[in-house]
Order: structure tokens, then C-alpha cells, then sequence
């Protein structure tokens, strides 16, 4: 059974069949996912709704423009991600390297960017804690919009570093050419949880970036 | 490894000869470590939680002798605090939700339906280890001081007052949610694409069916405890204001969170519970079971239904009167799937030939005690009877019903019914009925008294009560005691079966299914080839049930 081809598992009868599971498994670890950011997004719509005043008073502290370009450079690292997983079915394992260091790159060059930003942030005061301080009558609600800016876009951080952890491993794997058109799951399956990530944040830039702005 | 030896006397199967199988084929502690088997993934999940439950039982032992007395003599308050935390904690998140589904579903899963082994081997052996790893975690907070917020972590208290390891013990609980959401992923995949050709899913067992509604709700609910127990850190570390009222955060928020999960996690605990009940009553009654498909869905019912009923925990707690109308209501829709199976059950017993080996005693326990929770449920259920109850001992009663008269009798039943399955041994089935009947005498003394206790408004989780108490928190303690020895009679036997225990036959109770269909204990990869499935589950001649 399994010496038929390298990569089938032992517990599977035939590729089609662990293609199945594999794909079924990713998708079924992102509905988990959409659950473990839901608790956050929950919470912000709940204060939102309670403190609308604050939230726009304290979005327009965030910097629309490292925001909107960070938006751009991940979006860009989705498409990259994208040509790598077709550049895997290809076949093309040169094509493959190069996309994936691409989207790697893309994804560094976005946390770069997210570091400046919190930098700011903590220049400014605005971290939540004892040393945050905001003028006005809003402060405490002001300062629970960030709570949710850094919980929300830490979690999501830390998504894209699994995620850049991930896309080394392969990029490492596919140098050995360890794959084919016949056997890419792997990179088709970083590349799902790839565009998961970037979704995440194209919730996470309207609802903390743009609130109140027209 | 195999040798050429044993591969001899394959040829000549005689009752003794050595045949290889999933338990001799390596003895070295390495072959148990990094195992991916399915089977032997099963057997350190069954000694872990084992291990836990006896340190969750030595906490309870602890309460109930604190409780012997009106006065608080053994312990102080806060030391009485930490106990029943850890009670609460290490049974709930480290014993009842793995139980079932990473002990027995780990184990029978695959061979139910025909598989070689779950679709992520090494994802089952990493849940494991995360399991091990939170309940490190856990355990060191306990050695380091304890924690006294109640297992339920409420806010504020856990994130700005408790001066214990609250830290500590959330990150064991966060780490420990993982290995379930693995284990749940696991078994969803394996159940969608790995049944052997013919087994269509009107012919699974229906243990099966309660497997994939628990693993529906794991993977649902256990990231939302992830994230919320992520925020109490973030609140505690930091003091950033999302559970804090003095910075316009809402403690309530936490407990909406936090039941979210909570809730559908009491399902985690009872449907595969409920669905071990289902196998163990169609086999010792040589019947088909009754209304097939009506407890199967009913499984997917209370799995759906049990996410939109997390606020009758909160009826108290500030939520709007009309939040906890629709609540109530919801909550009362859960009582039907659960009276379907109930109701199915007794059914399949009529007309059957019933006979009473031990894991029907446990079966008969549970469907006795199973309803006495799930009625009284149906109180708490009731808004204005729930304000009179609320936080007495009439809850407790109510939650150990389901918890220990119904999961871990079921949990027992399904050890003993798949005892030679895993082992290849039986075990003595005089000892087994004898404990079996003082575990159920046992958990009645126990725990009936307590809902008098609770109705009389003794509130739970102080170690002081008034005097007039004290009759029935003695009775309480002495079924406490009883309920002890009748844990560790089981604990002796199967340790002594593994040694000195007749040796199992491939299927002892004539039962059908396909994990009964190869030798105990299984060869590693389950079937020697793929098997098809021709049959509804459970086909059992008809005339069978007529031989008495």
C-alpha cells in the first residue's frame, strides 16, 4: 500500500483520500480559528456599542497611513501565496522558492511595520496599563479601544509569525525538492491558513482603523 | 519488532501462541513515548487521567470531611477555597472532558469504523502532550499555593483581587483546551474520510455519532475559552480593563465568554457518555437498538442546541429579564433530545433479552441517575425556581448527577465493556458487579442528600453551615467514603487482571461492531485489510432476543 507513493501515510489507502483528510483538517482548524478571534471580535462590538464616542475619538490616534500600506503588503503577500501553491502544482520547484520567500518577505516587511507603529503607541501613551494617559473625558473608554487595538492585532501578529515559522519550513523543503505536482498538501494548506491570517486583517482595518471616518 | 518465531506460529494459531499484537510488539518506554497507535495513545491518556482523577478525588475527600461539622475545624476559608477549585478544575478540565472521547473514542474510533489508525497520528500523540504539559502547569500552581477563584475563573475576583496562582493555572487550562481541539479535530476528519467503503453514516455505531457531535462542539467551544482565558491573563498582567468595572470594562462580558464554552463543554462531558450507554444496552440485550436515527440526530441536537443556552448559568447575573426568558426556553429544547434517548433506550430493553454483566449495571445506573439530573436541570432551568436555587447545593447535586451518576458510570461501563478489547484480559465479574453496586449506593448516599441541602438553602462553597445542616452533610460524607472504596475496588481488579485475569476471547459479549471482529488485543494496524461494511450497526438476529 504505502510503497506506492513516498508521501501517503500509512493509516491512508490512497492519496485521494489523505488529500481529503488534509484539507478537511485545515479547514475544520480555521473554524476554530474564526471561534478564537470571534471571542475579541465579540468584546469590541460590545464596547463599541457602548462607548461609539470613544472608539472614534481613539481610532484616529492609529496611523491610517502605515495601516493602509500594511493593508496593501498583505494583500500582496496573499497573491504571492497564491502563485507559490500554483507554482507548487506546476511542478516548478524554482518558481515555488522564489514565491514563497516572496510572501515571506512580504509578511516581515508588514510585522516591521506593525513594531513602528506600536512604537508610536507606546511614544504616545497609548498603551493600556499604569502609564497610559489620554486628554479628555474619555480616557478609560479611549483606553479600552486599546486594549482590543493590541490584543486584536497581537493575536493577529502572532498568527503571521506561526505563519512566516511555517513558510520556512517549507521554503527549506521545497529547495529539497521535496515536492511535486503529485504532492504539494502541505504548501496548499500553509496557503489556506495564509489567507486566513490576511482576512483576519481585513476585518481588523476597518473596524480599528477607519471608525468614524468618511 | 517481529521475529521469524512469532511469524511461525501465525501459521499454526493455537489458544497460547504469541501473536503479535499492538501491546507486545515493543516493550521499551521510547515505543510508548513516541507512539502515534491510536491504541496505545488511548492506554496513556487512560493512565494520566486516571492519575488526575484519583488527585481530584483526594481534593473531594478533603471538602467532605471538612463538611462533617458545622464549624470550619479542618481547614480555613481559604484553604477550603482552593480545595474545591482544584476539584473542580483538575476534574472538569483534566479528568470528565477528556475522559471518554480521548480514552475510549481514541480507541475505538478507528476500529469502528474501519480505519488503520485517526487521519493525524502525530496530531493525536501531540494532544497528548499537551494535555500532560497543561496539567503540569495546573499541577504547579496547586504546589505553589493553589488558586481560589472557583474553577470558573469570575471576574474581577480572578483579575484583580485573588492574591493566588491564577496565572498559572489559566495558562494550564489554555495550554490543556488545545489537546481537546486537536483530539476533536482529529476524530471530525477521520469520521468525513476514513470509513471503510460500505459504511455509510446510517451504519455507524452510535458511538460514532455522539464522537463527531462532541468533537463538533471541542473544536467549536474550546477556542473561545482559549481566547477568554488569553484576555483574564492580559487583564491580570497588565490591568488593561476589559473585565474591570472601575475602568469601564464589564465583568459580564467574561461570563457571556466564558459559559460560551462552559456550557457546550457539560455536553463535551455526557454525549459520548450517553452513546457508550447506547452500545452497552443494544449489546446486553441482544436487540437492535430502538429509533437508530432518532439518537443519532438527537446527538447533533443537543450539540447545536447546547450553544445558545449558555446564559441560563447568568439568570442572576444581571442579564436583561427577556435575555432570560429566551434562555430559559432554550434551555428547557435540551430536555428532548435527551428524553429521546432516554426514552430509546428503555425501548430497546423491552422485549430484549437483557442480562447483567457489569457494564449493564453501569448502564441501568446511569439511565436512573441520568434522569434525576437532567429533571432537576429542567428546575434551574425555570427562572423563578432557578433565583431560589441559585448558587445552593441543589446545583451541586444536580451537576454531579450528570457529571458522576452519568459520565463516569457510563465512563466505567465502557472500560469494563472494552476492558478486553484493549488488554486482552477480563476482569473478575463477581468484583466488578459488587463494585458497581456500591458505587451506585455510594453516589446516591452522596449526593441526594445534597439536594435537600441545596433546597434548604445551604449555599455551595463555604466550609461553615448552620447546625441544622449537619444530618445531611454527614450522610453526604459517609457516601463519600462509600463512593471512595467503591472507585478503588475497579482500580484493583483491572490492575490485577492485567496479571492474573482470564484471558479474553476476540468477543467475549457476542457483540457486533467491527472492533470486535479481530483478536484481543488488537494487531497494530487494526485489519489485516480493509473490512466492508454490508450491515446496519447493531444487526443482532432477531431470534435472539426470544432465547432466554
Amino acid at each position: 500500500m504505502s510503497e506506492s507513493h513516498a508521501a501517503l501515510a500509512h493509516q491512508f489507502d490512497d492519496p485521494q483520500q489523505q488529500a481529503e483528510a488534509v484539507t478537511l483538517g485545515i479547514w475544520a482548524f480555521l473554524i476554530t480559528e474564526v471561534l478564537f478571534f470571534g471571542g475579541l471580535f465579540t468584546g469590541y462590538a460590545g464596547y463599541r456599542a457602548n462607548y461609539p464616542q470613544a472608539f472614534a475619538e481613539a481610532s484616529h490616534h492609529l496611523d491610517i497611513l502605515l495601516g493602509g500600506i500594511n493593508t496593501m503588503v498583505l494583500i500582496s503577500s496573499s497573491l504571492t501565496m497564491a502563485l507559490a501553491v500554483h507554482a507548487a502544482q506546476s511542478g516548478k520547484r524554482q518558481a515555488l522558492v522564489a514565491f514563497l520567500l516572496a510572501t515571506i518577505f512580504l509578511g516581515v516587511v508588514f510585522l516591521g511595520i506593525k513594531v513602528i507603529e506600536y512604537g508610536h503607541k507606546f511614544e504616545d501613551h497609548l498603551v493600556p496599563g499604569r502609564a497610559f494617559t489620554f486628554p479628555g473625558p474619555h480616557a478609560q473608554q479611549v483606553q479600552l479601544f486599546f486594549s482590543f487595538y493590541f490584543a486584536m492585532t497581537g493575536m493577529h501578529a502572532l498568527h503571521m509569525i506561526i505563519g512566516i515559522a511555517i513558510l520556512s519550513v517549507l521554503v527549506v523543503r521545497a529547495w529539497r525538492n521535496r515536492f511535486s505536482a503529485a504532492y504539494y498538501a502541505p504548501v496548499e494548506v500553509t496557503g489556506v491558513y495564509w489567507h486566513f491570517v490576511d482576512i483576519v486583517w481585513i476585518f481588523l482595518f476597518p473596524l480599528l482603523y477607519l471608525i468614524g471616518r468618511h | 519488532m517481529s521475529t521469524a518465531a512469532i511469524e511461525a506460529h501465525d501459521d499454526f494459531p493455537t489458544p497460547t501462541a504469541p501473536r503479535e499484537h499492538y501491546l507486545n510488539v515493543n516493550y521499551g518506554v521510547k515505543s510508548w513515548l513516541l507512539t502515534t497507535d491510536h491504541k496505545r495513545i488511548a492506554l496513556l491518556y487512560l493512565t494520566s487521567i486516571t492519575l488526575f482523577f484519583f488527585l481530584g478525588g483526594f481534593f473531594a475527600v478533603l471538602i467532605r470531611l471538612e463538611l462533617m461539622t458545622p464549624a470550619g475545624d479542618l481547614v480555613q476559608s481559604e484553604t477550603y477555597n482552593k480545595l474545591f477549585t482544584m476539584h473542580g478544575l483538575i476534574m472538569i478540565f483534566f479528568f470528565l472532558i477528556p475522559s471518554i472521547p480521548a480514552v475510549l473514542g481514541n480507541f475505538l474510533v478507528p476500529m469502528m469504523i474501519g480505519a488503520r489508525d485517526l487521519a493525524f497520528p502525530r496530531l493525536n500523540l501531540l494532544s497528548w502532550y499537551i494535555y500532560v504539559l497543561g496539567g503540569l502547569f495546573t499541577l504547579c500552581a496547586a504546589v505553589f499555593g493553589g488558586v481560589d477563584t472557583g474553577w470558573t475563573f469570575y471576574t474581577p475576583y480572578s483579575t484583580t483581587y485573588a492574591n493566588s496562582n491564577v496565572m498559572l493555572t489559566a495558562v494550564g487550562v489554555f495550554i490543556t483546551g488545545f489537546s481537546s481541539i486537536l483530539t476533536g479535530l482529529n476524530f471530525i476528519v477521520t469520521i468525513h474520510t476514513m470509513r471503510a467503503p460500505g459504511l455509510t453514516w446510517f451504519r455507524l455505531p452510535l458511538f460514532i455519532w455522539a464522537h463527531y457531535a462532541t468533537s463538533l462542539i471541542m473544536i467549536l467551544g474550546t477556542p473561545v475559552l482559549a481566547i477568554t482565558l488569553v484576555l483574564v491573563a492580559l487583564e491580570r498582567g497588565l490591568h488593561i480593563g476589559i473585565f474591570d468595572p472601575a475602568l469601564g470594562g464589564d465583568p459580564v462580558l467574561f461570563q457571556h465568554l466564558f459559559w460560551f464554552y462552559s456550557h457546550p463543554a457539560v455536553y463535551i462531558m455526557i454525549l459520548p457518555a450517553m452513546d457508550v450507554i447506547s452500545e452497552l444496552i443494544t449489546c446486553f440485550s441482544r436487540k437492535r437498538v430502538f429509533g437508530y436515527s432518532f439518537i443519532a440526530f438527537s446527538s447533533v441536537a443537543i450539540a447545536v442546541l447546547g450553544f445558545f443556552v449558555w446564559g441560563h448559568h447568568m439568570f442572576v447575573s444581571s442579564q436583561s429579564v427577556y435575555a432570560g426568558l429566551v434562555f430559559s426556553i432554550l434551555s428547557f429544547l435540551v430536555a428532548i433530545p435527551s428524553a429521546i434517548k432516554v426514552f430509546n433506550w428503555t425501548a430497546t430493553l423491552y422485549k430484549g433479552s437483557v442480562s447483567y454483566e457489569t457494564p449493564m449495571l453501569y448502564a441501568f445506573g446511569f439511565i436512573g441517575l441520568f434522569t434525576i439530573g437532567g429533571l432537576t436541570g429542567l428546575f434551574l432551568a425555570s427562572l423563578g425556581l432557578d433565583v431560589h436555587v441559585h448558587g445552593t447545593y441543589f446545583v451541586v447535586a444536580h451537576f454531579h448527577y450528570i457529571m458522576v451518576g452519568g459520565a463516569i458510570m457510563a465512563y466505567l461501563g465502557g472500560v469494563h465493556f472494552w476492558w478486553p478489547k484493549m488488554t486482552g484480559r477480563m476482569y473478575p465479574e463477581g468484583w466488578a458487579r459488587l463494585g458497581a453496586l456500591i458505587i451506585f449506593i455510594g453516589f446516591n448516599l452522596t449526593f441526594f442528600p445534597q439536594f435537600i441541602l441545596g433546597y434548604l438553602g445551604m449555599p455551595r462553597r463555604y466550609h461553615m453551615y448552620p447546625p441544622e445542616f449537619q444530618i445531611l452533610n454527614v450522610l453526604s460524607s459517609a457516601g463519600a467514603s462509600i463512593l471512595g472504596l467503591g472507585y478503588l475496588i475497579p482500580m484493583v481488579y483491572f490492575l490485577w487482571s492485567l496479571r492474573y485475569g482470564a484471558v479474553a476471547s476476540a468477543n467475549p459479549w457476542q457483540a457486533k461492531g467491527l472492533e470486535w471482529q479481530t483478536p484481543s488485543p488488537r494487531p497494530t494496524g487494526n485489519f489485516p485489510e480493509t473490512p466492508i461494511g454490508t450491515e446496519e450497526a447493531y444487526n443482532y438476529a432477531p431470534q435472539e432476543a426470544e432465547v432466554v
